[in-house]
């Protein structure tokens, strides 16, 4: 059943429409994504953490929510705002409607708002805080307060927040075979946040992956002899994620194979010395063509960061592999020393275009080459 | 990489006439291509036998032939004009076949000439269905089930493997045509033996059905260094079983998950390298297991397309210029994007944020012998797109861009009956053009979607869509006008529900919704198409309507002027007016006006973003034009180029107080209606065949017979001769009246006297109000009763004295005069023993404007826009004069070959779909090119087959001498017959049909026969004699159904091919 729904912006501008899912408010920062499919992906991404997440694409609900698309066991985003919702979903792998789907999760979502108009407010205005509520909950004048309130991203360290609390194993392989990892190679992944298509990716590419929390000191991990450290996507800002920097400092002090994306990626810059900074509205999509420097093939990605690694910050062992046509902002490193890269856009798609996962194939013949070493 | 530099000169072969299956999508690839590879310093060349397009404008191309599209032609281009490459990829299926026999023939080799945006190789993997197959296989993706036959008995074996029901088609025809769906073994036969006549490979594909599996396309383009992307997925709300040009297609794909759209997007890329495709635009087409997910690839074309263009509408990406600039070299991330002015790359997937919708248009009423269904023939002539917020509102934009007398989604019956049951489901499961409408009134009689989805496998989200557009009628039927609040009208409109619509609900009239409308200040907004759902900043004006949120519009200061387009093409109304339109945005831009292009047709050149200043991609309906005028304010608005379309809006423009521009509106008025224009033609003395209206039978029946027969009927205000028909005597006009037409008060109907063997001219004038001057004279070639639109025609007469050209100038000059026009008006006359008769007046843009243009090396349209924002013809040094020594002739293109079951005869309703010119030194090599350029071939010799009616027996002593010096032997059926032999000449005589075997048709069959002179008259005759037409046509035996049309085949014998002249139009008008 739908109700009454705000969407209040720090600015204090207010949109107002139909509420669907979890009838309450909730805070964070109002982004958009222009990708025209994947919205369970989307929702179920823990890099969303504390995002509301605004939908370009006109119709949003249409296969409803099926068992196998979930990136994580949960919604992480704060909220939804879509333009037309779907509560009759047809698709033959639907389970549940978005809308139950969102409920479940205690998510709440906004439709028949302009979408279009706050993307361009986003475009011109960069990412803002927000409050998306329903009006049987808080007042229009409360829920302006309450995005005013929310301090926003910067500074906020979101990937302890969202990182598994016990490490687990992860052996199975992408939709549709789902096919069980026998490769002979394992890998560690460092959990900030990470999407499920990362490890099916790593197993069906790799082997089967440990996934450990994201404060897992150096010492531990060490001492199980890994042939390779994954350092997973995540929410929030990277700067205060010191733990991990630590952490991958050591490993590449090792010379042990490092792959990292997104968060991972930035965490990888940080601890070669490079820095990082928030972007305007950052890289929200399916649709980013993103350039290989060598090679200069262009691949069409999947993005969805708002912070960056500043190329200018970058030492001379990191040089830069790919950049986004976009904007010319940085999108991959690689030190020249050692055997660690990574990628700021997101190659195990999931949702959205898929020729980039070629870079799991460079990790893996990473980890086969130090395994013989 | 960038520009290639081992090429400096590029032949574009271009598609040639509009038929069905190809159509002016390729004129706006064509233009899009060369107007790319000419600002990239390349030397075009262009080769295209329809001068109705954009493209063959002497300013696109540095070379431009309008010679046919045949390989000998091409080749004596090539012998000329030495180019270093030919794109052949986007004209078609023409171009593609006809660089695959410059190959086979080795003239690309013996030329030193180079394909580039293909290659034999990948046309011949992606068009050779066994080949196709392989190559699916060696990649993993799967095909139907299938098999290839060069034969019945190959067909008849493969059917068993595959079991019914099954799809048909034949290799290397456009359409699909001769394709179709076999439910049992005698469907199977008649459609395999049509098939494999028709394939130039006399080669079938016989797939296992996948009828009811979800449909969808993906255009891909690809780049020399193999960078891949996806400009738009397309999902066909029609599912598998319905041609996808015959389809209601959405973009983008609704009903798919991300990863079932990654593997259609991967699979796609792994097609495009596995087939070979290089460089360009290809698209692929899949059909998805609605229960399980399981995907087939259908097949690819290696080439731009029909989707192409929807695509390049639908996001804003132009794929055809795009794909010509890949073929030369660049690569996509060398290239911008324009839309959002350079600030991003062209190697990206255009994002987008809104619904479009394309819906085709059919002309079934053309063909009452055809049948009204859909199969995997494309059988529409025509489709409108429109882009909306949410898939209601798209789609019932597109429905009321449709022209049919639809305001939405409408009931099939008009008095609020609906159709039984049986008719229902019949309609719903063997479908025809109106099942969405029969979808909709099965949810209005309370049909569970269920069953209408397992009837239908219209997909239940769509199904979903429908039925909310239902429930919401039905509030409205229970509300009033009074009880409307402002919130319920606002979300209607977000639905997009015209406010026809709305007021037809209510029992109201559309201007009292406006009203209400603007006084709740309910009003649409404008959204930008962008290509990158608002991420970055665009510049470009390309814009929809839609209501709820802001608007994009922000409309200039400047001095503006609004022109309508023509909407979406159908007989009688196709390409030539949109020329015109893009004419008259030029001209308008040329003199300092910002130019507002609205129109609703996604396969013009008038739709391209880049042609005039703004555009406007919307319904050309009252409600949308005013809405649109009321934002821009522009100065004026030219409703004389788009044909019937616009000019249906001169009423309700003026009432608003719209400026149009030209001509007045009661000029149209004092033309159109019968009374008004018989004062006219008497007040200035001229000859009219005399004529009356009538309101009902018996009036119709008295007139008759006061006019005396034959006479020719028709309803008032159309176009392209609807329901036009000739009629002998008392009972064919009863029966006319009694099947074909409804005759009201409100409808009345026109009974014409007509003039047996008269000669019909055209005649186009231009005038700024001031000065008018004749455009140009052209002489039929068919009589007077063939409808001018599919008539061949001559330019200049080629048999018309100066006495009988100086009274039709005079009274073209007279009648301008006392119409008061500025800008264009078309007249036909019809001229019998040096009497000039006036048929009819149009103050408007004609079909024959681009043919004329082509010839005289000015664009009539062009000056005409001009002359109507007060630019003298004699500022404009506007000159009419013909190049001299040379002779143009127009032939028609008809679509017979799409309809078996229609007999090809040509009589007063136009059924053509394009046209094609021929330029020759004289009218005999012109006619022959024309002939040509049309794919009519013409034998050189051999037999010719005789039988003509009693009154055209006259012409045999003047006609058979000369057709038996040309080296043909006649046979005749017996009147005919006796009649040559007692001229003295040697006849064989034929049975007819109704004789006795053997017949002419067994003759033709067999090839005995290589041209056909028929003419006949009275309905009996002509359904007795309509097997010798279909059976002429099948064989591609050149069949003339006129005595006009016969003496001009005798010009076109004494021209010799190996003599033909290739000249540019640059060479021609210098």
């Amino acid at each position: 059943m739908s109700f009454k729904a705000i969407l209040a912006l720090e600015d204090g501008s207010v949109f107002y429409g139909k509420g669907f899912g979890k009838e309450k408010y909730d805070v964070g920062e109002l982004v958009f994504n222009t990708s025209m499919t994947g919205y369970q992906e989307i929702m179920t991404d823990p890099s969303y953490k504390k995002q509301i997440i605004t939908f370009t694409h006109p119709h949003i609900g249409n296969t409803g929510i099926n068992e196998e698309d979930n990136e994580s066991k949960t919604v992480h985003a704060s909220g939804m705002v879509v333009k037309n919702f779907c509560e009759k979903p047809s698709n033959w792998r639907s389970k549940i409607t978005l809308g139950e789907f969102l409920e479940k999760n205690e998510v709440i979502g906004i439709s028949d708002v302009d979408t279009r108009a706050i993307t361009s407010v986003l475009r011109e205005k960069g990412a803002m805080n927000c409050c998306i509520a329903s009006l049987s909950v808080i007042s229009e004048k409360e829920a302006i307060a309450k995005a005013k309130e929310f301090l926003g991203l910067k500074g906020m360290d979101l990937a302890k927040v969202v990182s598994t609390d016990t490490e687990y194993n992860w052996n199975e392989g992408v939709w549709p075979h789902n096919s069980k990892s026998n490769n002979e190679y394992s890998v560690i992944a460092y959990d900030y946040g990470i999407k499920e298509n990362i490890l099916r990716l790593l197993s069906d590419h790799i082997g089967p992956v440990k996934v450990v929390n994201a404060e897992t000191p150096f010492d531990e991990i060490i001492k199980q002899n890994p042939k390779g450290i994954f350092l997973s996507n995540g929410p929030g800002d990277p700067e205060p994620c010191d733990y991990a920097i630590e952490n991958i400092k050591k490993f590449l002090e090792k010379k042990i194979p490092i792959f990292g994306i997104c968060l991972g990626h930035q965490l990888l810059a940080l601890a070669g010395g490079a820095r990082t900074y928030k972007m305007k509205f950052g890289h929200h999509g399916a649709n980013h063509p993103v350039q290989d420097m060598i090679s200069k093939d262009v691949f069409i990605t999947s993005q969805n960061h708002g912070f960056a690694v500043d190329e200018s910050t970058l030492p001379k062992n990191i040089k830069v592999t790919h950049i986004s046509l976009f904007d010319k902002s940085l999108q991959g490193i690689e030190f020249v020393d050692r055997p660690a890269f990574s990628f700021q856009g997101h190659p195990e798609a999931s949702p959205g275009p898929q020729e980039i996962q070629i870079l799991f194939e460079k990790f893996s013949s990473m980890i086969k080459d130090y395994a013989k070493a | 990489m960038p520009k290639r530099k081992d090429i400096s000169s590029i032949l574009i072969i271009g598609a040639g006439p509009i038929i069905i299956g190809q159509a002016c999508e390729f004129d706006y690839s064509g233009a899009q291509a060369c107007k790319a590879l000419k600002e990239e310093g390349f030397r075009v060349i262009l080769v295209n036998s329809n001068p109705a397009t954009i493209m063959t404008d002497p300013l696109l191309a540095d070379a431009t032939y309008i010679e046919p599209i045949h390989w000998e032609s091409v080749e004596k281009i090539i012998e000329k004009e030495k180019p270093d490459a030919i794109l052949p990829t986007m004209g078609g299926q023409t171009a593609l076949n006809t660089a695959l026999t410059l190959d086979k023939k080795g003239v690309l080799k013996k030329h030193n000439v180079i394909l580039i945006g293909a290659n034999r190789t990948a046309i011949d993997k992606a068009e050779d269905r066994q080949l196709f197959d392989e190559t699916m296989q060696s990649i993993n993706l799967e095909t139907p089930a299938s098999g290839i036959a060069h034969s019945m008995s190959d067909a008849l074996e493969v059917q068993e493997k595959i079991g019914f029901p099954c799809i048909i088609r034949p290799s290397f025809t456009m359409g699909g045509t001769g394709g179709g769906i076999a439910y049992n073994i005698s469907e199977f036969k008649s459609i395999c033996e049509k098939g494999l006549e028709l394939s130039p490979t006399n080669e079938l594909l016989i797939d296992e059905s996948l009828i009811g599996w979800k449909e969808y396309e993906m255009e891909v383009v690809r780049d020399c260094e193999d960078n891949c992307i996806i400009v738009c997925s397309i999902e066909n709300l029609d599912p598998m079983g319905i041609h996808t040009g015959d389809s209601t297609t959405i973009a983008p794909a609704q009903t798919l998950t991300d990863k079932e759209y990654q593997i259609m997007r991967n699979a796609s890329f792994k097609i495009l390298r596995e087939i070979g495709v290089d460089t360009g635009g290809s698209n692929v087409q899949f059909a998805i297991n609605p229960d399980n997910g399981k995907m087939v690839v259908i097949e690819m074309n290696p080439r731009v397309s029909r989707s192409s263009a929807l695509a390049s509408k639908a996001t804003g990406f132009p794929i055809a210029k795009v794909a010509a600039l890949l073929s030369v070299g660049y690569t996509l991330d060398e290239l911008k994007n324009d839309i959002t002015g350079g600030l991003t790359p062209a190697s990206f997937e255009p994002s987008i944020d809104y619904i479009v919708t394309k819906i085709p248009k059919f002309a079934f009423e053309k063909f009452p012998q055809a049948s009204p269904k859909l199969t995997t023939q494309m059988k529409s002539v025509g489709e409108v797109m429109s882009i909306g917020s949410n898939f209601q509102e798209s789609f019932q934009k597109a429905l009321c861009s449709m022209e049919e007398g639809l305001n939405g989604l409408n009931t099939i019956n008009n008095d609020g009956s609906y159709p039984s049951d049986d008719e229902i489901k019949s309609e719903l499961t063997i479908p025809g053009p109106k099942r969405i409408f029969y979808v909709a009134d099965a949810i209005r009689k309370g049909w569970d979607l269920n069953k209408i989805y397992s009837l239908t496998k219209i997909d239940f989200w769509f199904l979903d869509q429908i039925n909310e557009i239902v429930d919401i009628e039905k509030e409205l039927k229970k509300a009033s006008i009074s009880n409307l609040s402002r919130e319920y009208l606002q979300r209607i409109k977000e639905k997009g529900f015209s406010d026809n619509r709305i007021a037809e609900l209510l029992d109201t009239n559309e201007s009292e919704i406006r009203q209400l409308r603007k006084m709740n200040n309910v009003m649409p907004i404008y959204r930008r198409v962008d290509t990158c759902a608002a991420e970055f900043a665009t510049s470009t004006c390309y814009m929809y309507s839609s209501y709820g949120g802001n608007c994009e519009s922000l409309p200039s200061k400047n001095k503006k002027i609004l022109v309508l387009g023509s909407g979406p093409n159908r007989i009688g109304q196709g390409i030539e007016f949109d020329y015109c339109c893009v004419h008259a945005s030029m001209a308008m831009q040329e003199e300092g006006y910002e130019s507002i292009m609205v129109n609703c047709n996604p396969e013009t050149v008038s739709t391209d973003y880049d042609v005039s200043n703004r555009l406007y991609f919307e319904p050309i309906t009252a409600e949308k034009i005013l809405d649109i005028i009321d934002i821009e304010k522009p100065e004026g608005v030219v409703i004389q180029f788009g044909g019937q379309t616009p000019l249906k809006l001169a009423n309700v423009l003026s009432e608003n107080s719209v400026n149009i521009l030209g001509t007045n509106v009661d000029a149209i008025d004092r033309s159109e209606d019968r009374e008004r224009f018989q004062e006219l033609v008497n007040k200035l003395n001229l000859k009219q065949p005399s004529n009356a209206t009538a309101k009902n039978v018996e009036e119709a029946l008295d007139k008759a017979d006061e006019i005396g027969f034959p006479i020719v009927v028709r309803p008032s205000y159309v176009l392209g001769g609807r329901a036009m028909q000739l009629v002998n005597n008392t009972k064919e006009l009863k029966q006319y009246l009694n099947e074909a037409v409804e005759v009201s008060n409100s409808k009345p109907i026109l009974l014409d006297s007509y003039l047996t063997d008269a000669i019909e001219v055209d005649v186009d004038v231009v005038s700024d109000g001031k000065n008018i001057e004749i455009g140009g004279i052209l002489q039929h070639i068919e009589q007077a009763g063939i409808h001018s639109g599919d008539s061949a025609c001559s330019l200049p007469p080629y048999s018309l004295s100066d006495n009988v050209q100086g009274i039709m100038k005079k009274q073209a000059i007279d009648i301008a005069k006392e119409l008061e026009v500025i800008g264009l008006m078309n007249i036909q006359y019809a001229v019998k023993d040096e009497n000039v008769y006036i048929i009819e007046v149009n103050p408007r843009a004609s079909r024959t404007v681009p043919f004329i243009s082509k010839a005289i090396g000015q664009s009539l349209a062009k000056v005409a826009s001009k002359a109507m924002i007060g630019m003298s013809l004699t500022k404009q040094k506007f000159s009419s004069e013909l190049p001299k020594d040379l002779s143009f002739v127009k032939e028609a293109v008809m679509p017979f070959d799409k309809f078996p079951h229609v007999d090809p005869i040509l009589g007063p309703e136009m059924k053509s779909t394009g046209e094609v010119m021929g330029i020759g030194p004289n009218f005999g090599e012109a006619y022959a090119k024309a002939q040509k350029g049309a794919n009519k071939i013409l034998r050189r010799s051999g037999v010719v087959f005789i039988s003509v009616k009693q009154s055209d027996k006259k012409y045999l002593d003047e006609f058979v001498p000369e057709i038996i010096n040309a080296g043909f032997e006649i046979v005749a059926t017996s009147g005919t017959s006796e009649y040559i032999q007692k001229l003295g000449y040697n006849v064989s005589t034929i049975n007819k049909v109704t004789e006795g075997r053997p017949h002419v048709v067994d003759s033709l069959l067999n090839n005995d026969i290589d041209l056909v002179i028929n003419t006949t008259e009275g309905s009996q005759s002509i359904e007795d004699s309509a097997s010798i037409r279909q059976s002429a046509l099948r064989n591609k035996i050149f069949c003339t159904t006129t005595m006009f049309g016969a003496f001009a085949i005798i010009d076109a014998l004494k021209s010799k091919e190996e003599n033909w002249t290739y000249s540019t139009l640059q060479e021609i008008n210098n």
